[in-house]
């Protein structure tokens, strides 16, 4: 591993109009605040957070799939290296290749009516890197064998197949054309735990041998705490902290992490009761409340909170944390 | 006696494409004040099930004749499966039985306020005026956790956010004082913190109001939180039941160990995490024999692939169905 991220965001705010009023400006959606961070190649980067909290619009700004609205994010794999807001055409394109996404629903992502061989081969012939069918072929199958799926499979149409194998297909589709980096975001919340164990395992014997760097997007915390070596989480838009993740289940510092980390159903039942509960629900983003943004349900709010944004600052290498009492 | 008695429930499902086999030879009991969580993958007929409980499986559906559904109410006993109309069933639906849904979204009517619908259901049951069901209605959801219940009560459905919405089905389900809960997967579509919320929510209403609550979940966490008793379903057949703290703590079906080592566990990061081998077979090529065995890593040749397993006793209120058990039983 390099010291130079492959990733690396910059102050990045992604923001949506809602409609149109009749007088004055439309409301404005911040879903994404002034998030700053660095993704390093060959890491698994776990991004957690509630619904609403602007993950999956971060992992999608990275991938340009929706316009930036201010700051920057730098991409840089020792051959190119990118401002990712400002690329055109060409440039665009290769980054398609190089920075990936694999899809939440196995079911509504795999088209029913192609075969899973043309599916796979979908992403080759669109971008044009192969230039005859034989070459095509066997850069399905070499992909396919990889992501563990059988070659009689290839013939066959989606619907014959169960969730652990759409996503197996999907995840080949996804990895066809060789990228650096891929966002998985949500890729196992519909499995079952039989199956999402078996992609989990899946995802991360690819990484070593393709050498890739995955934004690994989840609200399940223990699937995150398997798989990523570091783990950032967001609120309301921004980072509230960010840490390996060894460090980061260890010693929780943000009261929003320590009260996900308490939330999650203990398998032990004697443990029942001793989770830290947390009143009401995520604010609307549109109207975020001023100050630290968890305040409005945070356990030790004090009155600087309510009007103090708290400074994202160090606490160890690595660990970084936006809190007034961390 | 029990509040509710399964005995031997299997159902199939007429389709083009045969007959399907969905639930086979169920069996279970729930008393009152009591939670029974049914935990199994998709696919293992955990719904069909709770469905059965009123009913509420579509037109094609066929109970075999040994299927058994009882329903022991202070004004006698009801054969659930005997019920034909729909005025007989309302005894059972919404009456001695409510139910709360995975996706509150779905659930209420998108074009009627949600007090107009709670309304609605205590005219049915009960014999109520609009003025006392409207002021009960209020009190449940004030009940639930849910701030200026008044205004909610004349507001729709998409104006509530996810975790108001399950509070306000949980008020709507509760408000006819219903004997049995049939909770389906009611906090998979919530946020960790607000699942939290609504699971402390169900404990306290089921030892406030002492009804009984079959809690349908693919998560053996949730189980462990809410339930005294779980059973363990697998292609529509309880493969182990006993108390939670003991299933959980030393399972003994195959099945039941292979979902829990598949877990991720936030205090063994070091720990490989281990599938359960192989898919979970479609329902149109129902292994015969005992239904896990083309899965199973503690299998016996010629045994498992061939005569369907017996529930054995592991201990007391503890059962699995396993062969292999009956081996190490022998053996000690």
């Amino acid at each position: 591993m390099t010291d130079k991220p492959l990733v690396q965001v910059e102050n990045l705010n992604v923001e949506f109009a809602l409609g149109r009023t009749w007088f004055g400006k439309p409301p404005i959606l911040r879903a994404v605040n002034d998030v700053s961070l660095d993704i390093m190649p060959g890491q698994f980067f776990g991004l957690v957070g509630e619904s609403g909290s602007g993950k999956t619009t971060l992992g999608r700004a990275i991938l340009r799939a929706v316009p930036i609205s201010s700051g920057k994010i730098t991409f840089d794999d020792a051959e190119v290296c990118y401002d990712v807001g400002s690329l055109l055409k060409k440039d665009l394109k290769n980054y398609r290749k190089l920075a990936q996404l694999i899809f939440q629903d196995p079911y509504a992502a795999l088209s029913p009516r192609m075969t899973v061989r043309d599916i796979i081969a979908e992403p080759l012939e669109v971008m044009g890197l192969t230039q005859t069918r034989e070459e095509t072929d066997e850069r399905v199958r070499d992909i396919a064998a990889k992501c563990r799926l059988n070659l009689e499979h290839l013939r066959r149409f989606p619907h014959a197949f169960s969730g652990g194998q759409r996503q197996r297909i999907s995840i080949a589709r996804t990895l066809v054309c060789n990228p650096d980096f891929v966002v998985a975001d949500e890729s196992v919340a519909a499995l079952d735990v039989s199956i999402q164990a078996d992609i989990l395992n899946l995802l991360q014997s690819l990484q070593d041998e393709m050498g890739l760097t995955f934004l690994f997007i989840s609200h399940d915390l223990s699937v995150v705490a398997h798989i990523c070596d570091h783990v950032a989480v967001m609120y309301l838009g921004s980072l509230v902290e960010s840490a390996p993740t060894r460090k980061l289940f260890a010693n929780p510092s943000h009261p929003y992490t320590k009260a996900l980390l308490s939330a999650i159903p203990s398998l032990d039942p004697d443990d029942s009761g001793k989770a830290q509960k947390l009143e009401g629900e995520i604010p609307s983003p549109v109207n975020p409340p001023p100050g630290c943004k968890f305040h409005t349900r945070c356990p030790v709010a004090e009155d600087r909170c309510r009007t103090e944004v708290p400074e994202w600052r160090e606490l160890s290498d690595g660990h970084s944390v936006a809190c007034h009492f961390a | 006696m029990s509040l509710l008695t399964v005995e031997n429930l299997t159902l199939q499902f007429d389709t083009d494409e045969g007959r399907i086999t969905a639930v086979e030879n169920v069996s279970f009991a729930i008393n009152s004040g009591e939670v029974l969580g049914l935990v199994g993958e998709s696919g293992s007929g955990k719904s069909v099930t709770a469905k059965s409980l009123m009913q509420l499986n579509p037109e094609n559906s066929v109970y075999s004749p040994e299927s058994n559904i009882q329903l022991e109410l202070e004004s006698g006993t009801v054969d659930v499966l005997s019920l034909k109309k729909s005025q007989e069933m309302v005894v059972v639906r919404g009456g001695a039985i409510s139910m709360i849904f995975q996706e509150p979204m779905a659930s209420f009517a998108p074009a009627i306020t949600i007090g107009g619908q709670m309304v609605e259901q205590l005219l049915i049951h009960t014999s109520m005026s609009k003025k006392e069901a409207a002021a009960l209605s209020v009190e449940m959801l004030e009940r639930v956790g849910i701030n200026e219940a008044a205004k909610r009560f004349n507001q729709y459905a998409f104006e509530l956010s996810g975790g108001m919405r399950q509070r306000a089905m949980i008020a709507m389900a509760l408000s006819t004082k219903p004997k049995l809960l049939i909770a389906d997967e009611p906090t998979t579509a919530l946020d960790v913190t607000i699942q939290l919320q609504v699971l402390d929510l169900m404990k306290d209403l089921v030892a406030e109001f002492g009804m009984a609550i079959l809690f349908i979940t693919h998560d053996l966490g949730v189980i462990a939180q809410v339930a005294d008793r779980v059973a363990v379903m697998y292609l529509g057949g309880i493969v182990e039941s006993g108390p939670v703290a003991e299933v959980l703590r030393s399972p003994s079906h195959p099945y039941t160990k292979g979902l829990i080592n598949a877990l991720p566990k936030i205090d063994a990061l070091d720990e490989p995490l281990t599938p359960i081998p192989g898919d979970i077979p479609s329902p149109l090529e129902r292994p015969p024999g005992c239904v896990f065995h083309t899965r199973c890593p503690e299998v016996i040749a010629d045994r498992c692939n061939a005569t369907v397993p017996t529930r054995t006793e592991v201990a007391k209120g503890h059962d699995a169905s396993c062969f292999a058990l009956e081996v190490k039983e022998k053996a000690a």
